[in-house]
């Protein structure tokens, strides 16, 4: 590969970023100076407190301070690294979201796996017998799970497996009353099956329909005629000029879902109590949690941008061509 | 790619052809929903009155969805949640509308004006959506309202890059140039030669985004924001039926979710079909 042109190209992205950041950072603190949240109601929840103590609460959290010097010590604060106290989990921030992103990261990017091969082998299969009964089955199955609420699949899911069967616990990502260094692998794992397949299935609709409508439009070209009439036919076929060429674009696709991977992961762990960042994301914005929430939607566009970059990455150097087709279409 | 593709010509509905069988399909659709939401106003508050002589009721014909914690018919409350599910989703799809009307026209005038709204667009496509429309409700204060102006603030990205892909094509056109040269602004000709084309676009467009918006909305009423929890919303009685799921009643959750599912499913179907009524190219799938 050449390196000149990946050093120009990733210094382009950064600068992007940085750039996005600075908007979004800008943007987002506007919005939340709007609301009329009051943080001193926020920190204390519904404790009686004298006014005197509230005149000092009101000035160690700022609350008279002008709007553009608040702006500006979060953001001497935030290039420090420093992103604030939580209020509603009385620690650091960046600690809240380490700790947090790190437990959503474990299960989006399971589902992700997981969503990303089943929705591929199925869009294979559905694109292979196009116009046949398992075609129109899969693609029912698509449409019907692409309509679902994430969060009502959710529930179900809790509970025929978890109620009705008993397989799976029905929270949380370690058994209750266990101590911490006592939780096994397994527990974890465990606790993981069910949220990380409800999460797949929104990711499954979206890329089997999408490598069943390219199997179909390559499986017309005339490279796979030409094959065709040299003699191949069936499944080698399908695997030495179908998946392929199809394979690619649905990866591509695939990163490029980041940003609904992780507003998926929100709902399926506020239904499942998992304490990732989707549900720190729904406390700090339920009880004004500000400066979590600001980290939040922080860290959620930088794991969006990442996302798309790796799929630009695979536009610019990978195949090219995909690039030239998006131009032409 | 069709749902509901009706492409052979047996069954029946013989006697129509393809085009009369998708209006027909259009308008069964639209009829379906239409009755949710006239029914849900008639909805009195005696139906809705708590009555613990038959709380927690599993589905009988009495109670075709069964009865919640307080005695309340689920099958009315999951009505209501429905009606004004369709109702905000169309106030927030129809400004979604007329912002990526808008937004189009603006980028079709000169380079400047089409980088500023694809930056726009790019800058409100790097949050998740979801996290997107909590900030923004919460930004104007929570409540119905907050929710409703936040789904509406976020949902127009797509149409208006479907509007400027849209664009970029038509103004290739000999006739633009002609009429460029003839003098006209570039405004009048945003307005009287572009702005036509684009018509199907947007009926399409406003459809397209229903489902979208209502399913938002049900998702972040779902988690605790925006509507009170007396209002029937989908979104507060499946977050209701959690606490419940332990104990066993399944018809909590299952009932109104799956006229959630319905009710989206009309509507995609509505806008699949529409396509080809609207798309000379389509039509004769």
């Amino acid at each position: 590969m050449n390196y000149r042109k990946l050093s120009i190209f990733m210094g382009k992205k950064a600068l992007k970023l940085v750039f996005l950041l600075i908007v979004v950072c800008i943007a987002s603190f506007w919005i939340v100076e709007q609301s009329p949240i009051d943080p001193v109601r926020a920190y204390i929840g519904e404790m009686s407190i004298q006014p005197e103590q509230k005149a000092k609460l009101e000035e160690y959290w700022g609350v008279n301070t002008p709007a553009h010097e608040k702006f500006l010590n979060w953001a001497e604060n935030l290039l420090k690294g420093d992103l604030g106290t939580s209020l509603i989990y009385r620690m650091p921030v960046t600690d809240v979201v380490k700790e947090r992103f790190a437990a959503s990261l474990v299960l989006m990017a399971s589902s992700w796996l997981l969503s990303g091969v089943l929705g591929f082998v199925l869009g294979i299969i559905a694109g292979m017998k196009n116009g046949t009964l398992i075609d129109k089955a899969i693609k029912v199955y698509c449409y019907i799970l692409l309509a679902a609420p994430t969060f009502w699949l959710a529930l179900i899911f809790l509970l025929i497996f978890a109620v009705n069967l008993g397989w799976f616990p029905v929270g949380l990502s370690v058994p209750i009353g266990v101590a911490s260094e006592d939780v096994t692998f397994f527990d974890r794992i465990h606790h993981l099956i069910l949220p990380t397949v409800t999460l797949s299935l929104l990711g499954v609709a979206s890329i089997a329909m999408f490598t069943r409508e390219k199997l179909i439009e390559v499986m017309e070209s005339d490279y796979v005629l030409f094959a065709k009439a040299r003699g191949e036919k069936g499944s080698t076929l399908v695997k030495r000029h179908g998946i392929r060429n199809v394979a690619l674009p649905a990866i591509t696709l695939q990163f490029l879902g980041f940003s609904e991977l992780f507003g998926g992961a929100v709902l399926v762990e506020q239904v499942f109590s998992y304490p990732g960042i989707g549900q720190a994301a729904v406390a700090a914005g339920l009880r004004s949690d500000v400066p979590l929430l600001l980290a939040i939607v922080i860290v959620s566009a930088v794991f969006v941008y990442s996302g798309n970059l790796i799929a630009d990455m695979i536009y610019e150097f990978v195949d090219p061509r995909i690039k030239q087709q998006e131009m032409r279409t | 790619m069709s749902t509901a593709a009706v492409t052979a010509n047996r069954g029946l509905f013989k006697g129509f052809n393809l085009r009369q069988k998708t209006i027909l399909l259009i308008s069964c659709l639209s009829v379906l929903l239409l009755a949710i939401v006239v029914s849900s106003t008639f909805i009195d508050d005696n139906a809705l009155s708590t009555d613990f002589r038959s709380k927690n009721l599993a589905p009988s014909l009495e109670h075709p969805f069964g009865t919640d914690w307080m005695g309340r018919d689920m099958f009315i409350r999951t009505l209501g949640g429905l009606g004004l599910s369709i109702v905000i989703g169309a106030l927030a799809s129809s400004i979604s509308t007329v912002m990526s009307v808008i937004l189009g026209l603006l980028s079709s005038i000169g380079k400047i004006e089409d980088s500023i709204v694809s930056w726009l667009v790019d800058l409100f496509l790097s949050i998740p959506h979801l996290l997107l429309i909590i900030l923004i409700s919460i930004g104007l204060g929570g409540g119905a309202t907050g929710v409703i102006i936040a789904v509406a603030l976020s949902h127009w990205t797509s149409l208006t890059r479907v509007v400027r892909a849209e664009i970029k094509q038509i103004k290739t056109q000999d006739y633009i140039h002609i009429s460029r040269n003839f003098g006209r602004s570039r405004w009048w000709i945003a307005k009287n030669h572009i702005l036509p084309h684009l018509v199907p676009q947007f009926v399409l467009g406003t459809i397209v985004m229903f489902p979208h918006a209502i399913l938002h909305e049900a998702s972040v009423t779902f988690l605790g924001f925006g509507l009170s929890p007396h209002q029937p919303a989908i979104g507060i009685i499946l977050s209701e039926s959690m606490k419940y799921l332990s104990a066993g009643y399944w018809w909590l959750a299952f009932f109104p979710g799956l006229s959630l599912l319905i009710v989206i499913l009309a509507f995609d179907m509505i806008g699949e079909n529409m396509g080809k009524i609207l798309d000379p190219k389509r039509a004769h799938e």
